[in-house]
């Protein structure tokens, strides 16, 4: 990161639709030497003409070259985005924030809980801890979405289903017809996984309330609060904790989180309106 | 012979991992073994509640009959839930369809029994009572959450 508050110009390599309304784009970083990351950590995009919105990396970090970024169109600068094609230049700045415990689950069974658009931040991390299974222990994964169309990156998930070494359940809120996984809240999935509750690190994706509720799941399947990460968010605009838009309590999301342990969050998560 | 065995088996179900031995043995006496294909109904909305199940193997939806819009799934339930806390609560109708997703192993309970030994051993009838109230208490925190419908409200 050369200067965190100039927006580097990067091409778009690919896009890929993800659902109806969210889609996924690989940015060129080869002419840069490479895009380097951790797991959690989020860029400012710059969609020119429109403005800024703060994106987690979704891609793989050992792969430098290409930098990936999934996005829902909700607002008018991530619709800009959406309209873009292969050739197109945004701006990026970055990458900011604090990684997700990867390091510190070494040795641990390890418990990723995503819900919705939440599995995007996530995902750099399964990438990380299965290049590496080895050095883990039990890798479990709970995913949650509205609908059975809502469910993100689904070819990799029947892959990651697929391996002897991961336990991972997939869950939506509101079943269809054709649906034959499992219907209901992401936290149900969580008691089923056989993991060890004190010897595990938990990391935490998705709406607050999401967050809340699955947390106090873990806790009282005996999981330490201070093993337990989430990822919160919040209206990032500098991304260096200068403008004050995403402070949360005392600290300021964009350089002290996003990724945050329990016992940093368990107080202000309570505080409404924060 | 075959109560000994059905006790040993329902004693690893985590429902039963609050109850004594004793008391596991006392309800072993009211279950058997139940086993659905997949697409088969443990239970249709509006029957007389015979059964109570807990689930060994497979998956079973929850669902609803809207007319016009078909049976929409609730929720799931998989190993080690419970389906049928309407055993000890009149009328002792159920209130959803239960259909197994795939071929599914379950303990069935059969509902006057179980309701006989609730009234003849109150304590074993409080430990019971107090393991539903946790299932419907879990149950209903996730219901809560559902109806929250988190997902459309988030702007990442």
């Amino acid at each position: 990161m050369t200067d965190a508050l100039f927006p580097e110009p990067m091409a778009i390599l690919r896009i890929r639709n993800e659902t109806a309304d969210t889609f996924s784009f690989d940015l060129d970083a080869r002419p840069r030497g490479g895009f380097r990351f951790a797991p959690g950590q989020f860029n400012m995009l710059y969609a020119f003409g429109f403005g800024e919105v703060p994106i987690s990396i979704s891609g793989d970090p050992l792969r430098p070259g290409v930098l990936t970024h999934t996005v829902r169109a909700v607002g008018p600068v991530t619709r800009a985005l959406q309209g873009l094609k292969k050739g197109d230049v945004i701006g990026v700045r970055g990458p900011f924030g604090t990684p997700w415990p990867v390091d510190e689950a070494q040795g641990k069974d390890v418990l990723l809980v995503a819900g919705g658009i939440g599995l995007a931040p996530l995902r750099p991390t399964i990438y990380s801890v299965l290049s590496r299974r080895k050095v883990f222990g039990r890798v479990c994964i709970a995913y949650g979405a509205r609908t059975p169309g809502d469910l993100l990156y689904t070819k990799e998930i029947a892959r990651w289903r697929g391996r002897m070494d991961v336990q991972l359940e997939v869950t939506v809120d509101r079943g269809d017809p054709e649906w034959r996984g499992q219907t209901g809240v992401v936290t149900k999935l969580l008691r089923h996984f056989d993991f060890t509750p004190h010897d595990s690190v938990a990391m935490l994706c998705g709406p607050e309330v999401m967050m809340r509720f699955a947390s106090r799941e873990l806790e009282g399947l005996g999981m330490p609060a201070p093993r337990i990460y989430l990822s919160m968010e919040r209206n990032m605009k500098c991304g260096v904790g200068s403008c004050g838009h995403c402070q949360l309590g005392p600290t300021f999301i964009c350089k002290d989180g996003p990724v945050y342990p329990l016992t940093q969050l368990v107080r202000l998560m309570s505080v409404r309106e924060l | 012979m075959e109560v000994e065995s059905l006790a040993r088996s329902l004693a690893e179900q985590p429902f039963c991992k609050a109850l004594t031995q004793s008391q596991v043995e006392f309800l072993a006496g009211c279950a058997k073994n139940a086993r659905f294909d997949a697409g088969e109904y443990l239970v249709r909305e509006g029957s007389a509640s015979e059964s109570m199940f807990l689930i060994r193997s497979g998956t079973v939806a929850l669902e609803n009959y809207l007319p016009g819009r078909g049976s929409l799934k609730i929720d799931t339930l998989v190993p080690g839930d419970v389906l049928g806390w309407s055993v000890l609560l009149p009328p002792f109708r159920w209130h959803l369809d239960a259909r197994a997703l795939e071929p599914t192993l379950a303990f069935a309970l059969d509902a006057n029994c179980v309701r006989g030994k609730v009234q003849a051993d109150h304590g074993f009838g409080y430990a019971l009572t107090l393991r539903l109230l946790a299932a419907a208490d879990e149950r209903l925190t996730q219901a809560r959450l559902q109806q929250l419908d988190v997902y459309k409200a988030e702007l990442r």
